[in-house]
């Protein structure tokens, strides 16, 4: 049982950090980021040595865990910076299909990128091998890894909050969400409020990519893409922009996805997705503006 | 609001009949000239072709048309209504696999698909009939889904069709009696004339063209620019939409079956994000207002990378072999498309058709 619980808010854990990266873009822009999970790839694939044999040569992953940490972070915000800077800043006027396809463009670019320097196998990596052991609390037995995923983000999560509500920054950017031009008008400078969310959203990326390389032990380039895109049905589910509704509906899927794995019966285990995607339209039907409608999204007439 | 709503429902049921026809043939008159020139530059492509007689090429401009019928189909749902589906290639992907189970020899099909109804699985059919059939069996999924989902609008209803694509690629890639899940269905006669591929695409521009003009395409343009006032006037958005999907529906499992016909093999996951996206970029580049936009962005995008792959291939200039290194043909596309939409934002066709200067009422 106790198992289950943390399966369920690991795997939320996952997909609220994705949502979140995707809403905080969405909140300045209007832009629903498909290359967030090329970013998430490229983080995964900075800790490696460019090659395209099979063996992983190490790189930066040998790195203690407290250079590791603000070097992946690091390169997560450079990575999505850059993206605001070459590409996205020349679509801040055109229609969210063209930005969305844009950013699906620039996400393709990124993948093959990373393929051309790291091949398409996926390679092994033991990264921070002393976290997989197990440990016993309430006598269940949980990998430690799981554990600190969930505090990890706990921690992040409080850290963000504290960041957007007491910094004036987060509030510069909280405004900036809430209604673009109206805020620029008082005197928010767009570029780096955008610039923020990006860095913001990349270094959410690059945390991401160091829980999931560290669970999955593979690096694979079509990781980033299946996180992706719960990340990015969360996002919508909790109401587009909203940043809690996000982290809400992240949780709720997990607890879904792994709910359904334990409760239906083994006929139709296979079929989970199929449910989980039938509980994303219900939701959607009963609240088409998500769980928590973001405030200045709705259509003004 | 009110006199707005009366008046539309005059003019649709009351007025008498000859008062309305001359305008209508007015319409479809003014606005022949785009799918006639449309298909001319497909039958042109598909003349040359003919005339190079390269098996390899052959098989190239089949996959640009069946290409062009998908594009197309996106186009009468997502150009017409604004909602951008990333469904619709769920319907090709019941398209495939209907005309895969109308088709197979029924000897093969009994032994990797066992748990096929059995008159299915004693049915054969011609390619062109199974094409028929797995077009309206997508228009009937369409029509049940549509039901629920054209509810939605925005980005909401763009991720509910999402998971429409997902749960139909949950259910073929696991139902193992029925679509032998990820493992490929063999088999499917492959047709490798061009002309059942123009016939399709021609048809399909042809659909689209009727639906934009018809009432029902008016209506839903209306509404994808001023949903208040259409909504005001009269307009059944919903309803509209549905009409919509189901035509486009019908139009992406043509495309599904004819794709199943092009390379004999069907899997589920040919039909799913990738897919998806590609034929959206198509779309999207080329202009998602209009008619020509499609299916000039799927022509171009699918000539650029096709040139992109010959140079990959490696090219010789005189006497030294010019080849890029591998790789470089999807970040130079991918580059490309981002360059077209940063200096035409709306497309390379803005939201305007192609036809003759005379007759175009924007220049």
């Amino acid at each position: 049982m106790l198992q289950i619980l943390f399966d369920a808010l690991s795997l939320g854990s996952l997909y609220a950090l994705g949502a979140l990266g995707i809403a905080l873009i969405f909140g300045v822009m209007r832009l629903v980021n498909f290359a967030h999970g090329d970013v998430i790839a490229f983080c995964v694939f900075a800790l490696l040595w460019p090659s395209t044999d099979a063996m992983a040569i190490v790189f930066a992953g040998q790195l203690p865990w407290y250079l590791l940490l603000p070097f992946v972070l690091l390169c997560g915000a450079g990575l999505s910076v850059l993206c605001e800077i070459v590409v996205f800043r020349r679509f801040r006027q055109a229609n969210p299909a063209t930005m969305m396809i844009a950013s699906f463009a620039l996400g393709f670019v990124i993948r093959y990128f990373l393929l051309m320097l790291f091949s398409s196998r996926p390679k092994s990596i033991s990264l921070l091998p002393e976290l997989s052991q197990p440990v016993e609390i309430l006598g269940a037995r949980l990998p430690l890894l799981q554990l600190i995923t969930i505090v990890a983000t706990m921690v992040i999560l409080i850290g963000l909050t504290l960041f957007l509500r007491q910094t004036r920054f987060g509030l510069e950017m909280r405004a900036a969400a809430e209604n673009f031009s109206m805020a620029r008008m008082l005197g928010v400078r767009a570029n780096r409020v955008i610039m923020g969310a990006f860095a913001l959203s990349g270094a959410l990326a690059a945390a991401i990519a160091l829980i999931f390389g560290a669970q999955t032990g593979t690096l694979d380039i079509q990781m980033g893409a299946s996180i992706m895109l719960m990340a990015f049905i969360a996002t919508v589910i909790g109401g587009l922009g909203s940043l809690g509704g996000a982290v809400l509906a992240g949780f709720l899927l997990g607890a879904a996805s792994v709910i359904m794995q334990v409760m239906l019966p083994i006929d139709a285990r296979p079929f989970r997705d199929a449910f989980v995607y039938g509980a994303v339209i219900l939701v959607l039907l009963f609240r088409p503006q998500g769980l928590i409608a973001a405030r200045g999204t709705k259509e003004r007439i | 609001m009110g006199v707005a709503a009366s008046l539309t429902n005059s003019t649709a049921a009351g007025a008498p009949a000859a008062e309305r026809k001359p305008a209508r043939f007015a319409l479809a008159r003014r606005t022949i000239l785009t799918p006639v020139l449309l298909s001319l530059l497909l039958l042109a492509i598909a003349l040359i072709t003919v005339m190079t007689g390269s098996r390899p090429f052959n098989q190239t401009v089949i996959d640009v048309f069946v290409r062009v019928i998908l594009v197309v189909g996106l186009y009468i749902f997502i150009g017409n209504s604004g909602v951008l589906s990333f469904g619709h290639i769920g319907f090709t992907c019941l398209g495939a696999y209907a005309a895969a189970w109308l088709t197979i020899n029924p000897m093969m099909k009994r032994g990797s698909l066992p748990g096929l109804p059995e008159w299915l699985l004693a049915t054969r059919l011609p390619y062109w009939q199974s094409a028929t059939l797995a077009a309206l069996f997508a228009a009937l999924a369409a029509l049940i889904f549509g039901r629920v989902l054209m509810r939605l609008s925005g980005i909401a209803a763009s991720i509910a069709t999402f998971a429409m694509l997902a749960m139909i690629n949950t259910i073929y890639s696991n139902w193992e009696s029925v679509t032998g899940a990820t493992s490929s269905v063999v088999g499917i006669p492959i047709v490798r004339v061009i002309w059942p591929y123009l016939i399709g695409a021609v048809v399909a521009i042809f659909i689209a063209w009727a639906h934009a003009i018809s009432r029902s395409g008016l209506a839903l343009r209306a509404a994808r620019d001023e949903p208040t006032a259409a909504a005001a006037s009269g307009i059944d958005i919903p309803r509209e939409r549905l009409v919509a999907f189901v035509i486009s529906g019908a139009v992406m499992g043509l495309g599904g079956a004819l794709m199943a016909h092009s390379i004999g093999v069907v899997t589920p996951d040919t039909f799913y994000l990738g897919l998806t996206f590609i034929t959206l970029s198509m779309l999207v580049v080329g202009g998602m207002g209009s008619l020509s936009g499609g299916v000039v962005g799927v022509v171009l995008l699918s000539a650029l990378i096709q040139a992109l792959r010959w140079l990959e291939a490696g090219v010789s200039l005189g006497e030294s072999t010019f080849a890029l290194p591998k790789g470089v043909q999807e970040i130079a596309l991918g580059v490309i498309m981002i360059v077209i939409l940063a200096l035409r934002p709306s497309g390379l066709m803005g939201n305007r058709e192609i036809t003759l200067p005379r007759s175009s009422r924007n220049k």
